[in-house]
């Protein structure tokens, strides 16, 4: 999901694609051992214009889950809106040019100011809005002895996903600085107590990437999981960015550990997927079965000395292939299993 | 929260019934159940044990009786006589303590054993509308000690691995041991989430004494890792039992929480760290 | 405040404005109204920080415990306090309790709140900048909560007038601390305040009594000015960060018994000796300054 949204970002008005051709060139270099980035790449960047028309069509639907929490679905990872009075809360912020919609789909919910985005990783497609919608919230009293308001709002993340959108002084860093994050962690958890309710930020590590963040919200009961969840296809993981297969099956157990069903298996705690369909315990449960028999199969395979061609050859996903699988489009269940050998291997 | 003799007792109230932590001494139920039933009059269906001293288990015969198990629910399959009494939960060695071998005297009457035990990590429910969890904390107060988390509610039963009455109790007998409870105090400090200026917030309903939020359990926790790192330093220096009492590693907390006489003194306190740091029996 | 040799003035001036608190206590019965004027204390009050000026705005000093009525237990309690401690999350955003909140830089509005049909007192409020903290002062006769109910950090209060003098007794308290140098208050304490208002000035005498880490009460007294444009820092955010990213989990910072390495900075800063910095009940009264001297000489003796 890193390569449309480095697309999307740069195209609303000229002198930030140009901004973005650097950006690119920065994935690009980084990618550059990759092989199989190169088609990804040129792929995402054909369907580029075609992009950016769909985004103009884009409607943001509003999915109320339970107790404060919404879901918003348009292009790019859902957004996580937690409202009350205190304020509002958004878990991720698609991308820029939907930062109207997403606002104006905000306040049908709420007027109170937008205090607190946590992103979930730093991918395009759950930050490119970063900088839009953080401007149009406030941080109530920042430092004792005044009674400041940082004229944005919080944004919340893992350490690395401020070092993955910033660079060291003097070096052109990928992302504007307004949308970076403005308060991050390191380690374990960050929690939060707002809107009446306790919020756990929780990292996942080396998972979809090398910052992903799942969050709890605990009062309403629903988790917001960011791209270690998804259910519109194989698990993604970002081999560039730290990402690992063993890692995304981790944060899906932890997911479930936290998930109670309320009755025969249903319900109870809701799952906001990064992509896709809003879900539960049982859902989540369907899906870290996937993986992890895949994640098996492929281990016995390279425990058997076969190469990635024999893997390949071998269809360790068959069975899914009709659910998650995808022989076009810029993640091919042959890009999956590639990953998957790539991340169990050590080979890159 | 309900306070009488034994063990804090925690209610859970609502559409559904009542689920009831611990349930203090045999001789208090009537008292427990009139104190319920001037919150409720649904019927009992969950009682779950922290651990298996009677000042938490003494009335589980009696108040199972005064319930009734939710037949049909997803629990029914493991449950005993279905819909008869309430169920008990607790972990799988408060089982195995209180009941014996077919042909040996068992500790406790059967009807006061636990009828859904759990043995690894946690154990889930969904009841009146919350999540429930059931929470295993290994080798702590004893080998069978769960923390209770009532995630909408925001409260935790924390059982005899928190008290604010005395220092924690070390059944070593029973396989508890100090860094168990140091580790398991850790985690309710990283279930808690404090509201504003770190107070309120979660909610945390000790084994012994007053209602607690994150900062008190902190200063516990504080009290707890520092005087096992002293003592531990102390086995370092190869010092015996008495050589670490003389120094009294425990003196600025024992006007707080140390005693003289009673059924724990500071000097069993001091006694069970030691030999539970020291692993010598 | 010299701070080359002994501060004889600096020490003078502690001990002075402890004796003075008795003293203004003993004319404020003298010169009070009797019956039932109640005053009210409405308003926006700023603290006049001349009294222990150095514990309350710079702050105290490390091992320094100079004429705190203290136990042995509290003195342990505080060598051992590692001032990385406030560095662990939980800690960061820990408040003042009511114990001592008055102390440092703070502001104060206190307003009434009354019964609408009756205008009946019913509590007294307070809202205290630092930390953002709402006290409130049950004047409605009502009993405290029982021992078993939850303590905060501005406790329980009850107050009633005696005279033009709102008297205030606070318990159900969380552990905090006496001096904000790591010297411990325990969560059992009683705190008894008095507030008086002369005109546009606010007398706050606080008495706490705590029978775990204190020998005898702490008797303390602060002023504060009515405040007609009070403006501006009225909020305390905290939210915490982490300080120290490499810590183990679960290590809590502290010194072990006799290891404090900051024993000595407070006495040889200010040519004291230790046994006085490590204060207690005698180093409160004026007949210390007998028992102070010849620690005094046999110091300088050693230094010489």
């Amino acid at each position: 999901m890193t390569d449309s949204a480095a697309n999307t970002t740069g195209s609303q008005k000229p002198e930030a694609r140009s901004q973005n051709g650097k950006a690119i060139s920065f994935f690009w270099r980084r990618s550059l051992l990759v092989s199989g980035f190169l088609f990804v790449f040129g792929l995402a960047h054909a369907s580029y214009a075609q992009q950016q028309q769909n985004l103009d069509k884009v409607e943001i639907h509003v999915l109320p889950v339970q107790g404060n929490v919404y879901m918003l679905v348009g292009a790019g990872g859902n957004i996580t809106v937690q409202a009350g009075n205190q304020g509002v809360l958004l878990v991720d912020t698609q991308f820029a040019p939907l930062s109207d919609k997403v606002l104006a789909a905000i306040r049908q919910l709420s007027n109170k100011p937008i205090r607190y985005i946590i992103n979930t990783h730093y991918h395009g497609d759950h930050t490119g809005g970063n900088e839009s919608i953080a401007k149009v919230g406030t941080t109530p009293n920042v430092g004792p002895g005044a009674n400041l308001q940082r004229p944005t709002a919080t944004i919340i993340a893992h350490e690395n996903v401020l070092n993955r959108m910033s660079a060291p002084a003097g070096v052109q860093a990928p992302t504007p600085t307004a949308a970076w994050p403005t308060d991050t962690y390191v380690s374990g958890q960050k929690e939060l107590f707002f809107n009446e309710e306790g919020i756990e930020v929780i990292h996942a590590p080396a998972a979809h990437t090398d910052g992903d963040s799942i969050v709890y919200f605990r009062r309403s009961d629903v988790v917001s999981t960011g791209d270690v969840f998804v259910t519109t296809s194989y698990p993604y993981f970002d081999l560039q960015a730290g990402g690992s297969i063993n890692g995304v099956i981790d944060a899906l157990n932890r997911i479930i550990q936290i998930a109670i069903p309320k009755h025969e298996q249903e319900g109870g705690t809701y799952i906001i997927p990064g992509h896709g369909r809003l879900c539960d315990e049982a859902d989540i449960v369907e899906y870290r079965d996937m993986a992890t028999i895949i994640r098996d199969r492929v281990q016995a395979m390279i425990k058997k000395g076969m190469t990635l061609d024999q893997v390949k050859a071998a269809r360790p996903t068959k069975e899914y292939d009709r659910r998650y699988g995808s022989t076009t489009g810029p993640r091919t269940t042959d890009m999956f299993v590639e990953a998957v050998y790539r991340s169990l291997s050590g080979k890159k | 929260m309900i306070v009488g003799a034994g063990g804090n007792t925690t209610m859970q109230v609502g559409d559904q019934g009542i689920l009831l932590v611990d349930t203090m001494y045999a001789q208090l139920s009537d008292k427990i159940l009139a104190a319920i039933r001037k919150i409720s009059n649904k019927p009992i269906r969950y009682i779950i044990n922290t651990h298996i001293h009677p000042d938490h288990t003494g009335g589980n015969e009696n108040l199972r009786k005064a319930g009734a198990t939710i037949a049909g629910g997803n629990v029914v399959g493991n449950i005993r006589d279905a819909g008869e009494g309430a169920a008990i939960v607790a972990h799988e060695n408060v089982l195995n303590g209180m009941s014996a071998p077919t042909g040996v005297q068992a500790p406790a009457p059967s009807g006061a054993w636990p009828t859904d035990t759990y043995v690894h990590g946690q154990k889930d429910l969904y009841f009146n509308g919350e999540a429930v969890q059931v929470i295993y904390q290994p080798a702590a107060h004893t080998d069978g000690d769960s923390i209770v988390f009532f995630r909408r509610s925001d409260v935790i039963s924390a059982g005899d691995i928190f008290v604010t009455t005395t220092y924690p109790v070390i059944d070593i007998q029973r396989g508890g041991s100090l860094n168990g409870i140091i580790d398991s105090v850790n985690r309710i400090i990283d279930l808690a989430v404090p509201a504003d200026k770190q107070e309120g917030g979660t909610y945390i309903i000790p084994g012994h004494g007053r209602l607690c939020d994150e900062a008190d359990i902190v200063e516990y926790r504080d009290m707890l890792t520092i005087i096992r790192d002293r003592i531990q330093d102390m086995i370092k220096k190869t010092m015996t039992l008495q050589q670490v009492k003389a120094p009294k590693p425990t003196s600025d907390y024992d006007p707080r929480s140390g005693a003289t006489t009673g059924l724990w003194t500071t000097d069993m306190f001091v006694e069970a760290a030691y030999q539970s740091l020291s692993a010598r029996k | 405040m010299p701070t080359t040799s002994l501060s004889e003035s600096g020490m003078d001036n502690a001990l002075r404005s402890r004796i003075a608190v008795p003293l203004l206590l003993l004319l404020m019965a003298l010169f009070a109204t009797p019956a039932l004027a109640q005053v009210d204390l409405s308003g926006a009050w700023t603290p006049r920080y001349h009294e222990d000026q150095p514990e309350r705005i710079p702050g105290p000093e490390l091992a320094d415990y100079l004429g705190l009525p203290i136990n042995e237990e509290a003195r342990q309690w505080a060598l051992s306090w590692d001032p990385s401690r406030l560095t662990m999350q939980e800690h960061q955003c820990q408040v003042h309790t009511v114990a001592y909140i008055y102390r440092g830089p703070l502001q104060v509005r206190i307003w009434e709140e009354r019964e609408p049909d009756t205008q009946q007192l019913i509590a007294i409020k307070q809202y205290i900048s630092t930390y953002e903290q709402d006290r409130t002062i049950w004047m409605d006769g009502r009993p405290h909560p029982p021992d078993y109910a939850a303590h905060t950090w501005m406790g329980f209060s009850t107050g009633k007038w005696e005279g033009d003098t709102l008297t205030v007794t606070t318990t159900h308290i969380k552990q905090g601390w006496h001096r904000r140098n790591g010297l411990p208050s325990s969560d059992q304490i009683t705190l008894t305040e008095h507030f008086i208002r002369h005109g546009n000035y606010l007398t706050h005498v606080s008495v706490v009594n705590d029978p775990i880490f204190l020998a005898e009460p702490l008797i303390k007294s602060q002023n504060f000015v009515l405040n007609d444009t009070a403006s501006g820092n009225w909020l305390w955010p905290c939210e915490y960060v982490e300080e120290i990213a490499d810590r183990p989990a679960g290590a809590v910072p502290h010194y072990m018994p006799g290891e404090n390495p900051f024993v000595n900075e407070f006495v040889n800063r200010h040519g004291i000796p230790v046994e006085a910095a490590m204060g207690g009940p005698e180093t409160m009264y004026p007949e210390y300054q007998r028992k102070l001297k010849p620690l005094l000489e046999k110091m300088r003796a050693q230094k010489k």
